[in-house]
């Protein structure tokens, strides 16, 4: 026992905790149970003693102890590869795959999560080995706050105005709207597409969200989340019964056709809004600087 | 070079319009077109499209 136990102590539960606060099983169902779950604790754990430590040593003046961050670095990129690999993995035999705009984003969250979790313990150490344990605590819960803020992204509903439509055939083209989406030969799949099939047309709100959603990972992943919700009239061996999302060219809104099983437009809509906007989707066209002068002069 | 798409079968009620690679399933009837189509579809995991009445066609996407 020296001075510097119960602060490490302490660095290191705030640390695992906050890992516990940012890993929630949710609908999209990953993490998955324990042994998922075991693996990104440890690494939170670990990720958390990597933070504590640096104050201690800082403080001895053993500023070299401080490479070891750079460990840390590699050491959570290589997180990033784990979860990256699996996924994609696993996404060969999803009826609806996530697609790899979805996958990076979910292996990004995870290496950045990490690095939160070090902020975290740095600064609760430091604070308690600076004032005291009082302020620790206080210090603790801003930066839980502050990580719940940065945990949730911006979600589609923000973005878009989703209205329902119904689907209709003329010959044998399937649209939503008047946003064309697939040739059906077979009478009989049509009927089962009018049955089984819903039609959403997603208007953007402003000139940006065009280009975002257009993006091909961001489709998909509405697909996929909306499929893991609301279920999927899909097998292997039926490629005729796919969702799919395509775009009107003239305005930049989508066509999303889906095969729930549950067919409540209510709860699909709030499916749909609540869809992660992914960050490699995010494109800003309107901060570039040849839109903001206006002219060609310059 | 890796083929993204292409048409397994053709099948039609109109022989004269149809020449070349894919293999021919040739109809008398409508009904006879559809249930060849059907069966294709499962058999091969491709889509049937239809580009007329008288002719549809399987494709692997």
């Amino acid at each position: 026992m020296n001075e510097y136990t119960y602060p490490i102590l302490f660095g290191v539960v705030v640390g695992t905790m906050a890992r516990l606060v940012m890993l929630r099983t949710d609908y999209r169902q990953y993490p998955t149970y324990l042994h998922g779950k075991v693996i990104h604790i440890s690494l939170g754990f670990i990720a958390a003693s990597l933070g504590t430590v640096a104050v201690p040593a800082i403080m001895e003046k053993e500023f070299t102890a401080v490479t070891f961050l750079t460990i840390a670095a590699s050491q959570f990129r290589e997180v990033r590869n784990m979860e990256r690999n699996t996924l994609t993995e696993l996404d060969a035999y999803e009826l609806v795959p996530r697609g790899n705009t979805y996958i990076e984003g979910i292996a990004v969250a995870f290496e950045g999560r990490n690095y939160l979790v070090i902020f975290t313990s740095f600064i609760a150490t430091l604070t308690y080995l600076v004032w005291n344990v009082w302020i620790a605590i206080l210090a603790s819960l801003v930066c839980y706050l502050i990580i719940r803020k940065f945990m949730s992204g911006a979600t589609l509903k923000k973005l878009v105005d989703i209205e329902h439509h119904e689907l209709h055939f003329e010959g044998a083209g399937l649209y939503v709207d008047n946003i064309y989406i697939m040739n059906i030969g077979l009478p009989k799949r049509q009927e089962e597409i009018l049955k089984y099939g819903m039609g959403f047309i997603l208007t953007p709100k402003n000139f940006n969200v065009r280009s975002t959603i257009a993006n091909l990972g961001q489709r998909q992943a509405i697909l996929h989340d909306a499929s893991v919700s609301l279920g999927v009239f899909r097998d292997s061996g039926t490629p005729a019964l796919v969702p799919l999302i395509k775009r009107d060219l003239d305005d930049g809104r989508i066509g999303v056709f889906i095969l729930p099983q549950d067919k409540d437009i209510d709860k699909a809509k709030r499916i749909i809004g609540a869809v992660p906007v992914l960050e490699n989707a995010i494109r800003m066209p309107s901060e570039s600087k040849a839109n903001k002068k206006g002219d060609d002069n310059e | 070079m890796k083929m993204e798409k292409a048409i397994l079968a053709v099948i039609t009620l109109n022989k004269e319009k149809i020449d070349g690679g894919a293999p021919i399933f040739l109809c008398d009837t409508q009904e006879e077109m559809e249930k060849v189509a059907a069966n294709l579809e499962a058999i091969l995991d491709g889509i049937s499209h239809a580009l007329s009445d008288q002719l549809y066609i399987i494709v692997k996407h």
